[in-house]
């Protein structure tokens, strides 16, 4: 079966390079430097496709064919089913960090060289995603932060801690997000009432953060996984406040609708994407350039002005003007997720979660 | 024409073309299913091939019981609504002209052609307190004030029986075409009236039928996956929720499979039941 697959192949490619002896050569060459880069489907690759990949191509040469990622872990599923069959949807994907961490066991990255990345030294050191024994997996592509979302018509004044979504006057009130892996209510709950994340080191300690975590549950209305769902309910005031985006909330409140993000005194919380190469891809070489070129501080100001994305470099190489700054990020000290925990744990977690919420 | 017993191998033929698809799109896809059930979850990753009981063992416990007893009930319950509805409905539309039998097949068809997203976004729309139908009572001056009529149970069973409904009747019609009107004629001579020779002598007649037909309802709500999240709260989670969240969130396949066949299992022995009914039929 292998065997006539190969056949085939060298027939199309013959077919391929005789075509090319007669017709433009240059046609051939431009389809050679392509490279299918998986993002996050609708705001993000909406945004890629408009602000970000046309420069890439202009600057490089290389065309970019923008392949349409579902959020969770489904692409990391379908990127280990195909790269078994040695296939590649995509060369390069934006992947979450519990994602890289999952396939990194299975050896689906190509370790990134970081001679090849010029600004490797200024990356902040959380958006470099290693191996075990050193090699890299990831390097950050885009961070963002979910934070305290209101919306302003019902709550005329901003919520300042994520205490406030204990409140008793928030019954029935509340858009949560509906996996524990991807709305990070542990480490709100641990930072907000038990002094930090690390209070989530021990056994103990979750089920104290699951048993406080409780307490929220009459208070909430939506647990999403769709953010659609959540983002109409609250410009409508259906659903008045939850966890969401602060930049596609920023956005929103831009376009006139009376919502309103707020970063609150435990912190945002801090999640973020690696951009990952495929070990089925065969173009690792154009998968670098990629990487290095998107790691600039010029394109990462890009990012952030445009697409509304945290930095992944040091503040101090960026071009942003403080206000700039402000809009995708913030001073106060983020809430980390512990992306450890959801690869160690998972099934544990996932299993109280899901009792907690279900049941 | 008489059916005659096959004499020769090529007598099979015709078997071949079905018997390829029943093996391609059922036998090969549920026995990779049953296989992976069995593989061993590696947390940290996928799944390596194995023979353990541990997807089985997780699954066995008073959580998934509940879930799993919360999704039967809802299934039955829209089979049950959705039937008592359209049997009616499609009675009286048999009855009807063939230009209105015409005009209600296209508007069903057309629900047909309405993703399970749409319908419940729509209806999540339809039951909100800042859009939905509550608004328009209020404007009439029979509620004082609008309410949200969503997420809850209510929610979830609308949503579902309007899905169901146009299957269900689709299913309905050509039996109830081809009832016999002297029936229900004679039944009235005999001096039934309407509504008793409907449920005396109608329902009886369509039994088989109507069990099949339910049966049909059940597996089709049994699937649902979409509606029970947009409209209903994380306790109207049917196991095909739980199912999606290991499979496509944990990346859980073992135990996402091994949901999944306890889910076809109980599908496929209500297709026994079935086969069970139409067999009675064929003796009497």
């Amino acid at each position: 079966m292998s065997k006539l697959m190969i056949n085939r192949r060298g027939v199309l490619a013959a077919g391929a390079s005789a075509a090319g002896l007669f017709a433009m050569p240059s046609i051939l060459r431009a389809e050679d430097k392509s490279l299918k880069v998986g993002v996050y489907g609708g705001y993000f690759q909406k945004s890629f496709d408009k602000h970000i990949f046309p420069e890439f191509t202009k600057a490089t040469g290389i065309k970019v064919e923008s392949v349409s990622e579902p959020t969770g872990e489904a692409w990391l599923v379908q990127l280990e089913q195909a790269a078994k069959a040695g296939e590649a949807p995509a060369d390069v994907s934006m992947m979450s960090q519990t994602s890289t961490l999952k396939g990194q066991s299975t050896e689906l990255w190509v370790p990134i060289d970081p001679a090849k990345i010029k600004h490797y030294n200024d990356l902040l050191e959380r958006f470099v995603n290693k191996y075990p024994d050193g090699r890299v997996a990831g390097i950050g592509a885009v961070a963002w932060y979910i934070t305290l979302v209101s919306n302003t018509k019902v709550f005329p004044t901003a919520p300042d801690s994520w205490a406030a979504l204990w409140d008793a006057d928030k019954k029935d009130k509340l858009g949560l997000l509906a996996l524990v892996s991807n709305s990070f209510l542990l480490e709100v709950t641990a930072k907000t009432f038990m002094g930090g994340t690390n209070a989530l080191d021990t056994e103990e300690g979750q089920l104290k953060a699951f048993a406080k975590l409780a307490e929220v549950k009459p208070n909430v209305r939506l647990w999403y996984r769709d953010e659609a769902q959540f983002e109409q309910a609250l410009k409508s005031g259906e659903i008045p406040m939850g966890q969401y985006y602060h930049d596609v909330t920023g956005l929103a409140a831009a376009d006139g609708f009376p919502v309103r993000s707020t970063f609150p005194k435990e912190g945002g919380i801090q999640d973020s994407g690696n951009w990952v190469i495929s070990r089925a891809s065969k173009k690792i070489d154009e998968a670098h350039v990629f990487i290095d070129y998107m790691s600039q501080p010029a394109i990462q100001g890009l990012m952030s002005r445009k697409v509304g994305t945290a930095p992944t470099l040091k503040k101090d190489v960026l071009d942003l003007k403080p206000e700039e700054f402000a809009a995708v990020s913030s001073d106060i000290e983020p809430i980390i997720p512990r992306y450890d925990l959801y690869t160690t744990k998972s099934d544990w977690l996932n299993q109280k979660w899901t009792e907690l919420i279900v049941g | 024409m008489r059916r005659e017993v096959p004499q020769k191998l090529t007598d099979y033929g015709p078997l071949i073309f079905p018997a390829f698809m029943l093996l391609m799109f059922f036998v090969v896809p549920f026995s990779t299913m049953i296989a992976v059930s069995f593989f061993k979850r590696n947390p940290a990753g996928f799944y390596t091939p194995d023979f353990v009981f541990d997807n089985y063992a997780r699954f066995i416990s008073p959580f998934f019981g509940g879930v799993l007893t919360f999704s039967l009930g809802l299934a039955i319950t829209v089979a049950l609504l959705a039937v008592t509805i359209a049997f009616p409905f499609t009675y009286l539309l048999t009855r009807s002209t063939r230009a209105t039998q015409t005009v209600w097949l296209v508007v069903l068809l057309s629900i047909l052609s309405l993703s399970e997203v749409i319908i419940g976004f729509a209806w999540s729309t339809m039951l909100s307190r800042t859009a939905g139908i509550t608004n328009a009572l209020v404007a009439l001056g029979l509620m004082s004030e609008p309410q949200a009529l969503l997420p809850g149970f209510g929610a979830v069973l609308t949503g579902m029986v309007y899905q169901a409904l146009p299957y269900t009747i689709l299913v309905l019609y050509p039996a109830l075409v081809r009832v016999d009107p002297t029936l229900m004629e004679a039944a009235r001579t005999l001096g039934a009236s309407p509504v008793r020779a409907f449920f005396n002598v109608l329902v009886p007649s369509l039994r088989n039928t109507i069990v099949a037909t339910l049966i049909m309802v059940f597996v089709f709500a049994l699937g649902s996956y979409l509606l029970p999240q947009i409209l209903g709260r994380p306790s109207h989670w049917t196991l095909s929720v739980l199912i999606t969240d290991q499979a496509i969130y944990q990346s859980n396949m073992p135990f996402a499979a091994a949901m999944a066949v306890f889910l076809v299992l109980i599908s496929l022995a209500l297709v026994g039941l079935t086969l069970l009914v139409g067999g009675r039929k064929e003796d009497a």
